[in-house]
């Protein structure tokens, strides 16, 4: 009876975190519509409910109900396999984050799906699997824009996923383990100056994992791969209706999750930043569910960044972004993990 | 209930002699290229599977480098592929058959 | 529960690996392939290699599988011609591949009694007990091999640049 009640519970969760993870991703885009808008002094979306607050409902309405146009040219077993991939790969991911305290029900972990030893790996396992749906579609659409788009971005992810790589080996040097509980409960204990990001002195490396998550998730300033004024749009120039949403979808999934990523490793998780200034206040389901509300809020700041950027910066030139990749951020990565070995080996 | 060592041995046997008929019957240079690593996967296996049955950790260890050489040799066996395809236009074995571009 | 994912995934494995022989595309061959690389991750985790089944999807399925795709859609390959293949190959290699490969079960089989069995968690080897190992005692070959990535990253260099 109790492993019933557990798989349940456990089913349950899976189904909770992910129904709250795609509104996310649905919100997200109103939320980028919203602020672009206003940083190009326009209103956004505003008809559909209050302050357009039901768009993202009508948007997915009309992507599910677009005719699903097949193009007689492509390859078709991997056209339709390719956006699979992408927002399988995106979703994944979201399964190993911790959102709050370790708090159990029944023997069930409330605030992360999985608790693994290796939570950090399977993030970055999965984050480069995740180009094979890019990669794919572009090269099974038949399309000189789809393919271009697609070389870009496979030779761009790969070359900045070593940066990112490299960028959180400090914080993993700092906290020993590979857990991203472990990597929490580390920033947790002096409010805001125990962060990685200030007194873990990872500052440069949250900087370099910034640049490089910019362009894991193709975003503006290095959205080469769909810059719209040249390859039409990139790699899914040639997908409609819902695949063209899963490819959506995935991009904001992966923008989510790597904020995700970012809290947890370089802001403090779901620890708040005041420490412990002021006393606890509230029951139990107050004390539970505060903590979670650092982590959204976290999150939340890391996606406004993330608008904000798009609305302000222009785009890189190819060679540009790859010099930028490989010359700039790489070796300020490789002396970001010496510096901080030293500084652990002599003061740890 | 165990899964028998056995079994993890058989099918690590099973795989590299799916990687040699590969390497001996593929005419794609690239095909060819990708039956070789197969094999390293199957060697791999037989060796974590080795370091479970003995409790030890150098059997991981050796995979660990395995992998190394594997990305090293891949890296270059995909230039050679290119500059091949470059001068040749082919990427059928039968046809580079020179040991020289 | 144990001998269920097994046999999943090694079926998998298998089905794989047969069908990155059986296919004519080289695109094909290497999703095939990548499919095998995932399953043997998940047998390295009912194995207790942790570190390991991770390390294989990034360097495998997420590294070198990556160049793969990558080369044949710069190179464009098409599919395989059929042409016949050395002869020696089919009349010696074949039959050589099936007895190697009964020799190498024959020799497992028989021995199956002093193998015993495993299960998850008999035995697990954390990311911990690995680089114990790999930083203290294997310091020098491990230095040794990223002077081997060097070497492979200027001749790949080398090899793909155009000459003018």
């Amino acid at each position: 009876m109790n492993i019933l009640i557990f798989i349940l519970l456990n089913l349950l969760k899976v189904a909770v975190v992910t129904v709250i993870f795609l509104m996310a991703v649905a919100y997200t885009v109103l939320l980028e519509r919203k602020l672009v808008g206003r940083i190009q002094n326009r209103w956004g979306p505003s008809r559909v409910g209050p302050f357009g607050l039901l768009q993202p409902l009508a948007d997915g309405l009309k992507l599910f109900l677009k005719e699903d146009l097949m193009p007689t040219a492509v390859f078709r077993p991997l056209f339709i396999l390719a956006p699979i991939i992408a927002l399988s790969c995106a979703l994944i991911s979201i399964g190993v984050i911790p959102f709050g305290e370790n708090i159990r029900w029944h023997g069930v972990d409330m605030f992360q799906i999985a608790d693994l030893n290796i939570g950090l790996l399977v993030i970055l396992g999965v984050t480069s699997v995740g180009i094979y749906g890019i990669a794919l579609s572009g090269w099974s659409s038949n399309n000189k824009y789809s393919l271009l788009g697609s070389l870009r971005s496979s030779a761009q992810m790969v070359s900045y996923e070593l940066a990112l790589g490299l960028s959180v080996i400090g914080v993993v040097l700092r906290t020993g383990s590979l857990r991203l509980r472990d990597i929490v409960n580390l920033q947790n204990t002096h409010g805001i100056l125990s962060w990685n990001i200030f007194g873990g002195l990872q500052i440069v490396a949250f900087f370099i994992y910034l640049c490089a998550a910019f362009a894991e998730t193709n975003r503006t300033p290095f959205d080469l791969p769909e810059a719209e004024s040249e390859l039409t749009a990139g790699y899914h120039t040639e997908y409609s209706s819902m695949k063209f949403a899963m490819f959506f979808m995935a991009e904001y999934a992966n923008m989510i999750t790597v904020g995700c990523v970012a809290t947890v490793l370089f802001l403090g998780g779901w620890s708040s930043p005041f420490g412990s200034l002021f006393p606890a206040f509230g029951g139990p389901l107050v004390q539970a569910l505060l903590p979670v509300f650092w982590f959204v809020l976290k999150v939340f700041s890391f996606l406004f960044l993330y608008v904000w950027v798009r609305g302000t910066l222009p785009r890189f030139r190819y060679d540009q972004l790859m010099g930028f990749g490989w010359k700039f951020l790489l070796p300020i990565a490789i002396v970001n993990v010496m510096a901080t070995s030293l500084v652990l080996a002599f003061h740890g | 209930m165990t899964v028998p060592i056995v079994w993890y041995l058989v099918l690590s046997a099973a795989l590299f002699c799916i990687g040699v008929c590969g390497f001996l019957i593929k005419r794609n240079i690239i095909t060819i290229f990708m039956s070789i690593e197969l094999m390293l996967n199957a060697v791999n296996l037989a060796f974590v599977t080795f370091a479970n049955h003995w409790h030890q950790v150098s059997g991981q260890i050796f995979v660990f480098f395995v992998m190394v050489v594997a990305a090293a040799e891949a890296a270059v066996g995909l230039a050679i592929i290119i500059s091949l395809f470059r001068s040749r236009n082919t990427l059928n074995v039968d046809q580079i058959d020179l040991m020289k571009l | 529960m144990n001998v269920a994912v097994f046999i999943l995934f090694a079926l998998l494995c298998l089905g794989g690996a047969l069908n990155l022989l059986l296919q004519r595309h080289p695109i094909n061959s290497a999703l095939s392939l990548i499919v095998v690389m995932s399953s043997l991750s998940v047998l390295y985790l009912l194995l207790g290699a942790e570190f390991l089944a991770l390390a294989q999807i990034i360097v495998y399925s997420g590294a070198i599988m990556v160049l793969f795709v990558f080369v044949i859609m710069l190179l464009n390959a098409g599919e395989e011609e059929r042409t016949h293949g050395s002869r020696a190959a089919y009349l010696a290699g074949i039959p050589g591949v099936l007895a190697l490969f009964a020799v190498l079960a024959g020799t497992f089989i028989t021995l199956r009694l002093s193998f015993g069995g495993t299960r998850l968690g008999s035995f697990l080897v954390t990311t911990g007990d690995l680089s114990r190992v790999l930083f203290r005692d294997l310091l020098l070959p491990f230095e040794v091999t990223s002077v081997l990535i060097l070497v492979a990253i200027l001749g790949a260099v080398v090899l793909a640049r155009k000459e003018h």
